[in-house]
């Protein structure tokens, strides 16, 4: 298994795409380093801006660059460029229709015992509730690759989040399952059905492990698309299921977890249960003793499961 | 080349006939920013509904857009749209001419409205051209109280920085912002000073209501290299009508009847007053 991060994978594709595309530009607010975006200010020096530790600079620009026909990259560590430029992204990028893409670096708890001022766990419902704004987490590095890709070739505006540290592969190398706004399904199952998006899909997966063992099976949605929102997956995979767990690395509210319940409630009622980060700031450590604190483990997801089934 | 003056006046009259049909507008700064407006679209820069496809064409992004109606009636006088429709939809139900800027609309780039976005969106236009090696300027009109917005420094900084001479913003320093004077809500009287301190060039256009003065100074900030140019327009709210000049509660007040008959014999005569020179 690579070990590679997300946020450098985006960087790889970018910098392949820039050299055929002088379009193509990436603009960071001094995080170039923690975007893990410096090789592309490297070889394509011209193709980059820096603005300066000024988020909302770094996204007005981008629409401004966007409107003259550039294809601009913003990227940002999540928490400052979801809501320190929130209204940047509403209006000048979603509202203005520019074709911007927000790349929300070490978002969740990546930034672990920095705190709450560095944790983003209110991107998802901040972002989705912006009309035209479309919203992506990638579980692993080779679904990042391909949804960057993808993203290439649109001109609409979008909001990807992803992690700061490198996370083991959910999917296996040259065979990734991949359709651009529909979700994955990774493993099928008749007991439970597990949706969740970004890094926590792989501890979804590493559960539905678990629970075979003890007899039951899941089914593992990767709804990587959070926003739009893959409602024909949910329907069939919590209509095949006893029960709807949902698992993200945001705030209880306004997140994955309340995007599924209010399909599952309306088009199949079912118990849905959601495992999220707490409403309050987060316990001090690293991502990893947050996760474990917080039951956001294959251990804990199965042992929600268990109870539920 | 037509009579700019006059037209600026004729172009009043078309905003208060929105205000008064839609029961809605912002009067005040409409007044204020006409010439400015004026002057960039019908003398400095080349945009056209024809050559709106044109990626060397000029760029204008109405930071102010709570002015929206004055903008409406430029645009419409240079054929984006029937000033006609305007007026008789203005505001109301359904209507695409909402009271801030839409780029649904013909020859609007970007929504605007929520303010201190167009310096830094006008930044990132400007750094395109420069990317591009294009000769086309960028265009942007703040309004004074809207200096306050933090964001608008974060452009300010960065226009300096990328050497942006393709850039040129205009302050509409009407001096009135809707809660009174803007040295009393959040004092701001050594602007000069400050933009020139962020690396700017900066000329302060003694009467930012006369065409005259607007055109030289438009045209002096073409001649500079290497630095954005930020021309302080000092203008008067209200401009236009003397009973709604420098007060800061016709910033979107709508005239009763009484008021409407002196604003219209007011323009009508300044109009014609302009006319003759």
């Amino acid at each position: 298994m690579a070990k590679i991060a997300n946020k450098q994978v985006i960087c790889d594709v970018l910098i392949e795409a820039g050299k055929k595309d002088k379009d193509v530009v990436a603009l960071c607010s001094d995080s170039r380093g923690s975007a893990s975006f410096t090789p592309f200010a490297n070889e394509l020096p011209e193709q980059f801006v820096e603005t300066g530790i000024a988020e909302q600079n770094l996204v007005s620009i981008s629409a401004g660059l966007a409107k003259c026909g550039k294809k601009p990259y913003a990227a940002s560590p999540a928490c400052f460029l979801s809501t320190r430029s929130y209204e940047q992204c509403k209006v000048d990028v979603a509202y203005s229709n520019t074709n911007v893409k927000l790349i929300g670096i070490s978002g969740g708890v990546s930034y672990g015992a920095l705190g709450m001022s560095h944790h983003s766990a209110q991107d998802i419902a901040a972002m989705c509730a912006v009309p035209n704004m479309r919203v992506y987490l990638p579980s692993d590095r080779l679904q990042t690759e391909l949804l960057t890709k993808e993203l290439l070739k649109d001109e609409k505006p979008a909001y990807i989040r992803v992690g700061r540290n490198a996370v083991d592969d959910v999917y296996e190398e040259g065979n990734v399952p991949f359709e651009m706004d529909k979700a994955t399904v990774v493993t099928e199952g008749c007991d439970i059905a597990i949706i969740a998006c970004g890094e926590m899909v792989k501890p979804s997966v590493d559960a539905a492990a678990i629970l075979k063992e003890k007899g039951i099976s899941a089914t593992v949605v990767d709804m990587y698309c959070v926003k739009p929102l893959d409602t024909e997956a949910i329907v069939k995979a919590a209509t095949n299921a006893k029960a709807v767990i949902t698992v993200e690395e945001h705030a209880p509210f306004g997140g994955l977890g309340s995007m599924v319940s209010q399909v599952v409630g309306s088009e199949c009622p079912k118990k849905v249960v959601n495992i999220a980060l707490p409403d309050a700031p987060v316990i001090t450590g690293t991502s990893k003793e947050v996760f474990e604190h917080y039951g956001m483990t294959a251990e804990g997801i199965a042992k929600k499961a268990l109870e539920l089934v | 080349m037509e009579n700019l003056k006059a037209l600026a006046y004729e172009l009043r009259e078309n905003v208060i006939d929105m205000i008064v049909e839609g029961k809605a507008g912002h009067i005040g700064g409409d007044m204020s920013v006409m010439e400015i407006l004026t002057e960039v679209y019908f003398d400095q820069m080349n945009i056209s509904p024809e050559n709106m496809d044109d990626p060397d064409r000029d760029k204008f992004i109405m930071s102010k857009g709570h002015s929206v109606e004055a903008y409406y009636a430029v645009l419409a006088a240079k054929g984006f749209f029937d000033i006609k429709e305007v007026i008789a939809t203005f505001s109301k139900f359904g209507s695409q001419f909402i009271g801030h800027p839409n780029n649904k609309l013909p020859g609007i780039e970007m929504n605007s409205g929520s303010l201190g976005h167009g310096l830094p969106v006008s930044v990132g236009m400007a750094l395109a051209g420069k990317m591009d090696k294009k000769d086309y300027r960028v265009y942007t009109v703040m309004g004074d109280g809207e200096v306050a917005e933090g964001s608008v420094w974060e452009g300010a900084m960065a226009a300096s920085h990328y050497k942006l001479d393709n850039l040129c913003a205009v302050v509409d320093r009407n001096r009135l912002q809707i809660s009174g004077n803007t040295e009393d809500v959040m004092a701001h009287d050594d602007l000069h000073e400050r933009w020139s301190s962020f690396g700017w060039n900066v000329i302060d256009v003694a009467d930012g209501n006369d065409i005259d003065q607007l055109k030289a100074a438009f045209d002096a900030a073409k001649e500079v290299k290497g630095k954005p140019t930020m021309l302080i327009a000092n203008t008067v709210k209200g401009k236009g009508s003397s009973i709604m000049e420098n007060k800061a509660n016709w910033h979107h007040k709508v005239p009763n009847a009484e008021e409407l008959e002196q604003i219209r014999k007011d323009l009508a005569e300044r109009k014609e007053a302009a006319r003759r020179g």
